[in-house]
């Protein structure tokens, strides 16, 4: 048995980014952070053996490695290959995001105006493609009512109120879960809007309703998120981030 | 076979203001830098840039070379992640962006190497590139209706036809055969495939012989009818990465923090950028031995 006096927060947020690709089967995963990166290794080395994993860059990892080590590979993904695997579908993504509304809206491009904005980030990458194409997932480790806002700025990844339910063109479009430092979410609630599906050991439905700027269903409702087993303590530990790089990500 | 060897300033001799312009490489990874700075050293201005956006774009936008950038992403690929002269460009209003999805961007390549006047993607769809794109960019309805009867109405990426397109590769020779020797081809091809006018940059030149000796088949991305200059360029993707060196982490955020002041900027500028590229080689060199 364990309990939230033997894992920190941090691992319970990896397992949750791990629990993300549950059922996922043989398709690549593409986490884009340490922490959903120790997650998606975690669900390779456990319950989801037939993911694919990349080192970030152009080559398919045969073995599941720390992070930040190098492993014997399994394949080539340059970046040309990646958008054929978009349009194939056959992938889950866990981006990160500046703001994220209700519907799922994402933005990680900019801040303002679009020809003229008060802060400039990466532009919208691969975003309105992956949300269109795949399963697309969030992790958020600074919970906030700026991240979760009323609207985001520039919609880089699209939320369900952008979907035309009568173009077919829609039908891929599928946001699976919202992990934050707080608790793990997904887009269930009335309208496809976010809704709580458990909050992390110590945290209260106040703390993420005073941290996020529009109503969450379900969040009165909410369980735990469940914590890590020994085995995944000990491959997380061990194995995965043994300089416990996933501490520096995670804000309490 | 013609010797389509060049010096960097002839490359950018052969360019006009006002062109549209495609730089290969990728964020931080194999840019042609050394035409970019080319580019900084000569009058050309009114630029249209295609990109996937590094300090390429950084380094044309601090000397107001761009007017419209076309772009997937503009990323340094490490910390601060985000370019400074890109970043000052944008808030100040001073260019004007057709951004889009980083498929996008191969799409519209593709469909310009292929002559076409658009191909159908998914990608953009119910997001915020059709507005930054303000009426530019169009959708196209199937004429095959799927088996319910419904119809898929995609985006209709344009062409992107470049004038020009500049592009740096490990090892290449005289008549435009080139090769990449990292783990990525990227999408210099299709940026060769999409202009007019094909300029490439390498760090190593060598006879066809050695080229094809030195590299696996595949390697060879680049073939004649791709290229109309060759540049022996050492280091010219400095200070991003080539095949044969790595990023130059140290200098590119050197880049970054010399952007944050007009002074420091004046004196970046005096040492690296108002000079020959061979000064601003032993320039670098000079700083990585000062800066151990």
């Amino acid at each position: 048995m364990t309990d939230t006096t033997t894992s920190t927060r941090a691992e319970v947020c990896v397992v949750a980014c791990a629990e993300i690709f549950r059922g996922a089967g043989e398709i690549m995963a593409s986490p884009m952070s340490p922490v959903t990166t120790i997650g998606a290794r975690l669900a390779r080395l456990t319950f989801e053996p037939d993911l694919l994993l990349s080192d970030g860059e152009a080559l398919y990892l045969a073995e599941t490695p720390a992070l930040g080590a190098k492993s014997p590979i399994e394949g080539w993904i340059p970046f040309s290959k990646v958008f054929d695997v978009v349009a194939s579908g056959r992938r889950h993504v866990v981006m990160g995001a500046n703001q994220i509304d209700r519907y799922g809206n994402q933005n990680l491009s900019a801040f303002g105006p679009l020809q003229r904005p008060t802060r400039q980030m990466f532009g919208v990458r691969g975003a309105p493609g992956n949300t269109i194409n795949h399963a697309t997932s969030y992790w958020v480790p600074k919970h906030n009512a700026r991240v979760f806002c009323e609207q985001v700025d520039i919609v880089s990844g699209i939320g369900y109120d952008k979907v035309d339910p009568a173009n077919p063109a829609f039908r891929f479009h599928h946001l699976h879960r919202v992990v934050s430092n707080l608790g793990v979410f997904d887009f269930g609630g009335p309208g496809h809007t976010l809704r709580a599906l458990s909050l992390h050991p110590g945290v209260s439905a106040d703390e993420v309703a005073e941290n996020t700027a529009f109503e969450i269903a379900g969040l009165a409702e909410a369980g735990e998120t469940r914590l890590p087993t020994e085995e995944e303590l000990r491959i997380i530990r061990t194995v995965l981030d043994p300089k416990g790089i996933r501490d520096k990500e995670v804000t309490l | 076979m013609r010797d389509k060897r060049m010096s960097l300033d002839d490359v950018v001799g052969e360019l006009r203001s006002g062109m549209t312009i495609g730089i290969g490489g990728w964020g931080s990874r194999r840019k042609p830098m050394a035409l970019v700075r080319a580019i900084l050293r000569s009058d050309l201005t009114d630029l249209t840039v295609v990109s996937y956006g590094g300090p390429d774009l950084g380094l044309l936008c601090s000397a107001g070379k761009v007017r419209k950038a076309y772009y997937g992403f503009v990323s340094l690929d490490s910390a601060p992640f985000y370019d400074p002269w890109f970043a000052k460009a944008r808030i100040e209003g001073a260019i004007t962006v057709r951004e889009m999805d980083e498929g996008m961007v191969k799409c519209g390549l593709q469909a310009a190497a292929a002559r076409l006047p658009f191909l159908p993607i998914r990608a953009g769809l119910g997001s915020a590139v059709m507005d930054f794109w303000e009426g530019e960019l169009k959708t196209v309805a199937s004429p095959y209706p799927a088996s319910d009867g419904r119809t898929e109405t995609l985006v209709a990426m344009p062409a992107l036809n470049l004038d020009a397109a500049l592009v740096h590769l490990d090892l290449g020779d005289k008549h435009g055969n080139a090769a990449y020797t990292g783990v990525d081809p990227y999408f210099d091809d299709l940026y060769c495939l999409s202009a007019e006018r094909r300029y490439l940059s390498v760090d190593r030149l060598v006879e066809t012989e050695e080229l094809v000796k030195a590299v696996p088949q595949q390697a060879i991305i680049l073939n004649r009818m791709m290229v109309d200059g060759v540049v022996e360029a050492p280091g010219g993707a400095h200070f991003t990465f080539s095949g044969s060196y790595g990023r130059d982490e140290k200098f590119q955020r050197h880049y970054v923090a010399a952007a944050k002041t007009p002074e420091s900027w004046a004196e970046f500028k005096a040492t690296y950028l108002d000079v020959s590229e061979d000064e601003y080689q032993a320039a670098v060199r000079a700083f990585a031995t000062q800066e151990g």
